[in-house]
């Protein structure tokens, strides 16, 4: 073999420049030279020239230039130069160039040139970039060639072939009948080829599917046969395996072919378990086979015993050294693991096993496939196993570990203190990367369960003690101290040990969080109206909680300013309304709106806005239309919103709306329909056609719409969940 | 559920260096430059940080990647979603050893300053994205014959004055 000179000159004046400056300077030459030598007429050092160019293309520099340079050398009698200008139309033509089109021609005279090299070059480039017009174009040749005498050319063919059908679907029944003759070639490469065939072309088309099933599954299994026990053959051996390029591609046809149907499953069921009892295990190359049966087993119609042998086979891979063997066996597991349950459910110790691999993507496979097979028969023994794991999981799995760790928990919770538990220990663990709607759901769970009130808040209590920096738990834990502070005082508790807790410890405890620089202003909004909160519930220290809410009325975070200047109105003003204020929420809906969170924030603050202002309020007034709104509180949990309209204008007004929604959160107490009465002035009327009565839901609302200017979309905001209280 | 074609190939093969230098790529699918720029860019930047004892495969958008690292070069394959992962790996070590035979205890400078008989020998193995010939010495064969064809020719034409 002649080394070419000149390139491997010019390479290594490349390799040896010093700085990318250098380099570029020395390829901007050498691409000068070879452009002004494609200029010239036939020379001897035409490929070396090209393969320059070829070298320096693959180093990121443009080479469009030389594409016509590929398409001349293309047609040139010179085998060198062919081989090398059909190298550079794979590299630099593709179809959508319209230089490819160029070289269809040439293409067509090499494939039936006479000597096989040169066909061969055409047949490769046809199968790389052959274009959808060259592949109609060519297509009768390939499938003369697939006729041909000689292997190497037929095998080339036939992939060629694969390639076209890939492009030209329609092309598929042109080559069936060739392809089914090529079954009973004994040239492994052509039986490669033909097999790849007939798999692209049954893929393709259910009707060729069909022929294919009748004819060949028999034949397909005799090959198979005659390879598995077969003894040893230099040609096609890879570590005892014989051609197992050839095998897993049978394996693949057969699955293809079985698949959905009995017949053709049964005829393949012998051999498919001969070849998974005697493939040798201890190398990959066996494995690879073995792999490739157990997806066909689990593909086809297989009978029962069939597939408990191929799913042990997956259990055994799970127990190899091999960490490529152990991820495969779990992406075929996965794969099974809603159709096949019990039987993955057999290996389940093994893949939480898995979950303490060094290996980060056999990690997260068993990730998966663990929250896949948990069950009401589980929950306990594997949530043990997921939260060990969480504590130690590489970062990036912690948030979806979390979020699967909660949809098990709510979905196989034992007991809801389980599941409290369960939660809060997530929250210690991973509070960082748990999702925004935790807080709330957490929250609403912990209402809903009112016999582990006085449970939850010790134990969220002993929780904000030892560490403040996790902000969801941080946020629950203040929430839960402010809704059921008077529990944790009581100093009793029937589930855990009770702690002795002064009022003193308490407000310390909410203090310390709103003055760490580790809590986000949410977090110190928590704690802000937790302490809030406890001023019903604590009988001493009501005083502390008056001074730390006036401090907070001058705090530059604006938000945490507002609700302390709110809270302060409230001690003053309305101090006598302060306790109804205050009081225990109401057990609420599932709701899954972030929104949900302001809520519980504002509902209160809202309340209180309202009662700021003045009892009657002016809500509207325009063009001679004036609304207003007053409260009345009937009884501790009845109030009644009038809105009174007026018409100031000399007409009459119709088709007057009047539209009263309540939030879903609300809904398990009753709101009544509005009453109307007419109200008939000694001047006009206002005639009410429409009256509308919805639950929409309107929770984010408070949140954003709220603005002090603008109070009065702010009360008609609140009329709409004050019906309740 | 209906059943979408699948297609069982590989993508792309790509061979580069421990200092992320490309040695070698082959595309079995159309793409674009910008695209092939883009996913050698992501492969050296999945592949070279690899610890050493770890798996040789890994999940990259809907593609599978299988990699290999012989001496001082990553072998690189892109695979779809339904394609056998092991098997992959010994295509990989497959072509390993035709480059060991032909070249005679090969080393990444050999696949440099020969880059294109490295594409001769891929051809001669895969095609389309798939296995063309499983038995070692019948690639070896056709190598050896090429080589022989284009000597002979070169003769004939006479060799350039170098």
């Amino acid at each position: 073999m002649s080394p070419s000179v000149p390139l491997q000159e010019m390479i290594r004046a490349i390799r040896s420049a010093r700085t990318q400056c250098e380099e570029r300077g020395v390829i901007q030459r050498e691409c000068a030279a070879i452009r002004a030598q494609f200029r010239q007429t036939d020379n001897g050092g035409r490929s070396h020239n090209l393969a320059k160019l070829l070298y320096v293309h693959m180093l990121g520099y443009p080479a469009h230039f030389g594409q016509m340079e590929c398409v001349r050398m293309i047609a040139s009698p010179r085998y060198s130069e062919k081989r090398v200008g059909y190298l550079g139309a794979m590299m630099l033509l593709d179809e959508k160039q319209d230089a490819s089109l160029l070289i269809t021609n040439s293409i067509k005279n090499d494939l039936s040139h006479s000597n096989q090299y040169v066909q061969s070059l055409a047949l490769c480039t046809l199968a790389c970039m052959g274009s959808a017009e060259m592949c109609r174009d060519l297509a009768p040749e390939i499938d003369r060639l697939l006729r041909s005498s000689n292997s190497y050319i037929k095998k080339k063919a036939a992939l060629c072939a694969v390639h076209i059908v890939r492009k030209v679907h329609e092309l598929g029944e042109l080559f069936v009948p060739s392809a089914r003759s090529l079954l009973s070639e004994k040239n492994h490469g052509v039986l490669h080829g033909a097999v790849v065939l007939i798999t692209e072309l049954c893929e393709r088309s259910p009707e060729t599917l069909e022929r294919f099933r009748k004819v060949s599954v028999p034949d397909l299994v005799q090959i198979m046969k005659g390879l598995v026990i077969s003894g040893y053959s230099p040609d096609h051996d890879v570590a005892g395996v014989s051609d197992p390029f050839l095998q897993v591609r049978i394996l693949r046809l057969l699955r293809i072919l079985g698949r959905n149907n009995e017949a053709a499953s049964d005829a393949m069921n012998d051999l498919l378990a001969q070849v998974a009892t005697n493939t040798d295990s201890t190398k990959t190359v066996g494995n690879a086979v073995l792999y490739e049966t157990v997806l066909s087993v689990l593909d086809i119609k297989s009978e029962s015993g069939l597939r408990v042998l191929a799913v042990n086979i997956l259990g055994r891979f799970l127990l190899n050294n091999d960490r490529n063997i152990r991820y495969i066996a779990m992406t075929s597991l996965q794969k099974i693991v809603s159709t096949d349950h019990n039987a993955v459910q057999r290996h389940r110790g093994t893949i939480v096993d898995c979950l303490k691999d060094q290996d980060a993507s056999v990690k997260r496979r068993a990730l998966e496939l663990s929250l896949a097979l948990v069950s009401a028969s589980n929950i306990r023994s594997m949530m043990k196993e997921l939260l060990i794991f969480l504590s130690s999981c590489p970062p990036e799995l912690r948030a979806h570990a979390a979020s699967g760790i909660f949809n098990a928990a709510e979905r196989y919770a034992p007991s809801k203190r389980w599941h409290i538990d369960t939660i809060l220990h997530v929250l210690t663990t991973a509070g960082g990367d748990v999702r925004d709607e935790t807080v709330p759901n957490l929250i609403q769970l912990i209402t809903n369960t009112s016999e582990l009130h006085c449970y939850t808040v010790h134990k969220l209590y002993r929780a904000l003690l030892t560490d403040i920096s996790q902000q969801p738990l941080v946020q629950v834990a203040c929430w839960c101290i402010g809704e059921y502070g008077d529990l944790l005082l009581k100093g009793e508790c029937q589930e855990t040990e009770a702690v002795q807790v002064t009022e003193d410890d308490v407000l310390d405890a909410l203090e310390i969080v709103l003055q760490s620089h580790m809590s986000t202003p949410t977090t110190r909004g928590f704690a802000l109206t937790a302490t809030m909160k406890l001023s019903t519930r604590i009988t001493d220290n009501v005083d502390r909680i008056r001074s730390v809410v006036s401090i907070y009325g001058s705090c530059i975070d604006v938000e945490l300013q507002q609700r302390a200047v709110e809270y302060n109105a409230l001690f003053k003003k309305y101090d006598h309304m302060r306790a109804a204020v205050l009081e225990r929420m109401p057990v609420i809906q599932k709701n899954s709106l972030a929104g949900l969170l302001h809520v519980f924030e504002s509902i209160q603050s809202f309340f209180m806005l309202l009662l700021a202002s003045a009892p009657t309020v002016t809500v509207y007034e325009k063009n001679g239309v004036t609304l207003t709104l007053s409260c009345e509180r009937q009884s501790e949990s009845g109030l009644t919103v009038t809105l009174t309209a007026s018409n100031s204008t000399d007409s009459d007004i119709s088709s007057f709306t009047l539209q009263a929604a309540v939030p879903k959160v609300c809904n398990k107490h009753p709101v009544y329909p509005p009453e109307l009465t007419a109200v008939k002035p000694p001047s006009n009327r206002i005639s009410y056609d429409n009256v509308e009565f919805g639950d929409k839901c309107t929770t984010q609302c408070y949140s954003e719409e709220y603005s002090r200017s603008n109070s009065s979309r702010v009360l008609m905001t609140l009329m709409k969940y004050l019906g309740t209280r | 559920m209906k059943r979408q074609t699948v297609t069982h190939r590989l993508r792309f093969l790509l061979l580069f260096s421990r200092q992320g230098k490309l040695r070698l790529q082959k595309w079995f699918v159309p793409t674009s430059e910008r695209e092939k720029k883009k996913v050698i860019r992501d492969m050296i930047m999945l592949v070279l940080p690899r610890q050493p004892r770890t798996c040789n495969f890994l999940q990259w958008k809907d593609l599978k990647i299988v990699y290999k690292r012989y001496a001082s070069l990553y072998f690189c394959a892109g695979l779809e979603e339904h394609d056998n992962e092991l098997l992959a790996l010994e295509v990989l070590h497959r072509y390993v050893e035709l480059l060991d035979k032909y070249f005679g205890n090969v080393c990444e400078l050999d696949i440099i300053f020969n880059f294109e008989k490295a594409y001769f020998i891929l051809d001669e193995f895969l095609m389309g994205g798939e296995v063309l010939e499983t038995s070692k010495f019948a690639v070896n064969v056709s190598m050896e014959q090429a080589d022989t064809l284009q000597e002979t020719m070169e003769e004939y034409m006479s060799k350039p004055a170098y």
